[in-house]
């Protein structure tokens, strides 16, 4: 076994010699994750804002429901979408499994609850504030939806990277429904695992070195995207 | 604010439209982590995928696992080592006609301090007999593989239950060949594995061959189309396609020209 000196040197220098190979998985991960987390994005944030000002019998139950499947596993994810997605399963015609859009599919499910459940918190705290304000103006509850999320814009962006961050980091869904293929649907993760698996161990952990790395990444640009935002805002104010 | 906004919108559109590239025919394999993991489909697939055009996606899993995906139609073509499986697969008409592609050998590593003394011994049975005596460490694959299955004969042919032991001496890791290894030579276990994957793995530790050459140890490798009749979405056309090149003289002679080490792999023998 090489040292783990020798072989993270090695990966290094597939990434600053531009490795056309590391940088498609580099590359199809990220499109993979950032794409999930948007679409979880638009499908959790109205619905944990909704979830945040209605009143209805059941909704606590459907908060804890919803904070559970926060801990969803993912390989009971990626088993239940390779369920639907098989040819044998109903949606078997799509002709999906073993494709990134497989994969986008099964981030989805597992990331949706986790910013569904972050915004919840996030706009009922923003909505007792509000309560007042938006009952002398005579906004309905659910009609308020919008302009709190709209308020609550920098918060969510924390939601967003939660989100983000769960789905590039894990491995259990799409290895089952991705299939790991190469050139495919080989992303940061499933490598992980291959190299691991042939115990290439320095080199697997050389591969997540990057990909934490990768993360740190976008957390920092986002934040001076958000810190920018917020001088804006204070400008405008 | 918003154009910054519009711009990170653009560049993930961006990042997404770099794989819509045009589609170019492609087949899915259903195959084992033992082909994968030894490096011989990354070496020999290319020539093919260069000469027909047609992209080979492999999924590698364990062949218990391959061969389930395979009756759910996941895939256009199983190659597996499991050979009693595989002729239930035809026989029960999930795959149109089985053929013999190459195949190696098992062996059994395990530490080099031996604790069980079965080092050199030429019978796989007496080496299991005398590993259950010693209630020596043994890592299983434990996961319905065409090595898992294997083992679990020699188990039977030696007339040993291993299950009564489960969770003392025998370790069902339930992963694959690669993973199982890595478990082995970190507990310093005896372990049953194909010498393919043995030969390219990375993490030995102290582990290494101990018993090697029983005619018992052969592992044969076989092809099979997934049948169109049962699932009208296979790629029946391409998928033979392939086969024919696996088990023709251009597929052949590739396996057999792949080496690691200067070591031979795999052996061709299709008919």
């Amino acid at each position: 076994m090489r040292s783990f000196a020798e072989e993270f040197s090695f990966a290094l220098t597939l990434i600053f010699q531009g490795d056309a190979e590391l940088w498609a998985i580099v590359l199809l991960s990220l499109q993979v994750s950032i794409f999930a987390a948007l679409i979880a994005a638009a499908l959790g944030m109205p619905i944990g804002a909704a979830l945040a000002v209605a009143r209805f019998p059941g909704r606590r139950a459907l908060i804890v429901l919803m904070n559970a499947l926060m801990g969803f596993p993912p390989v009971v994810v990626g088993l239940l979408v390779y369920l639907m997605l098989s040819r044998s399963g109903p949606l078997g015609v799509l002709d999906l499994l073993y494709t990134p859009m497989a994969m986008i599919i099964a981030q989805v499910v597992l990331v949706t609850p986790i910013i569904a459940a972050l915004t919840r918190q996030v706009v009922e705290t923003l909505a007792e504030e509000y309560a007042e304000q938006l009952r002398s103006l005579g906004v309905s509850r659910l009609a308020s939806v919008p302009v709190l999320l709209w308020d609550a814009r920098l918060a969510l962006i924390t939601a967003f990277l939660a989100g983000f961050g769960r789905a590039i980091a894990e491995v259990g869904a799409v290895i089952i429904v991705g299939g790991n293929i190469n050139h495919v649907t080989r992303v940061m993760t499933t490598t992980i695992a291959l190299e691991t698996s042939k115990g290439n161990l320095a080199l697997a952990l050389a591969l997540g070195t990057i990909l934490i790395a990768i993360a740190v990444a976008v957390n920092a640009m986002v934040s001076t995207l958000t810190l920018r935002a917020e001088k804006e805002g204070l400008r405008h104010a | 604010m918003i154009r910054s906004y519009f711009s990170a919108a653009l560049m993930v559109l961006g990042l997404w439209a770099a794989p819509a590239s045009a589609e170019e025919p492609f087949i899915i394999v259903q195959s084992t982590t033992s082909t994968q993991n030894s490096g011989l489909l990354d070496y020999i697939l290319p020539g093919f995928e260069a000469e027909s055009g047609i992209d080979v996606r492999v999924v590698a899993v364990g062949t218990g696992q391959a061969i389930r995906n395979a009756i759910n139609g996941d895939g256009d073509v199983l190659l597996v080592h499991a050979r009693p499986a595989e002729e239930q697969f035809v026989a029960d008409g999930w795959g149109v006609e089985r053929q013999d592609v190459m195949y190696n050998d098992f062996v059994l590593v395990g530490p080099a301090a031996d604790p069980a003394g079965v080092r050199g011994e030429a019978d796989i049975l007496a080496a299991f007999s005398a590993i259950s005596e010693a209630q020596a460490p043994f890592a299983s694959r434990g996961d319905d593989s065409g090595t898992h299955k294997a083992e679990l004969g020699h188990w039977g042919a030696a007339g040993i239950d291993p299950s009564t032991a489960s969770g003392t001496w025998y370790r069902e890791t339930g992963s694959g060949m690669g993973a199982t290894l890595n478990v082995a030579s970190g507990m310093d276990a005896y372990a049953l594995t194909d010498r393919a994957t043995w030969l390219s793995f990375g993490n030995r530790g102290t582990l290494e061959i101990l018993v090697e050459g029983d005619p018992r140890l052969f592992n044969q490798y076989g092809v099979i189309l997934v049948n169109p009749d049962k699932h009208p979405a296979v790629r029946a056309t391409a998928g033979q396609r392939f086969i024919d090149w696996l088990t023709g003289p251009d597929g052949q002679a590739a396996i057999a020209s792949y080496k690691l080490d200067g070591e031979q792999l795999f052996f061709p023998n299709a008919k």
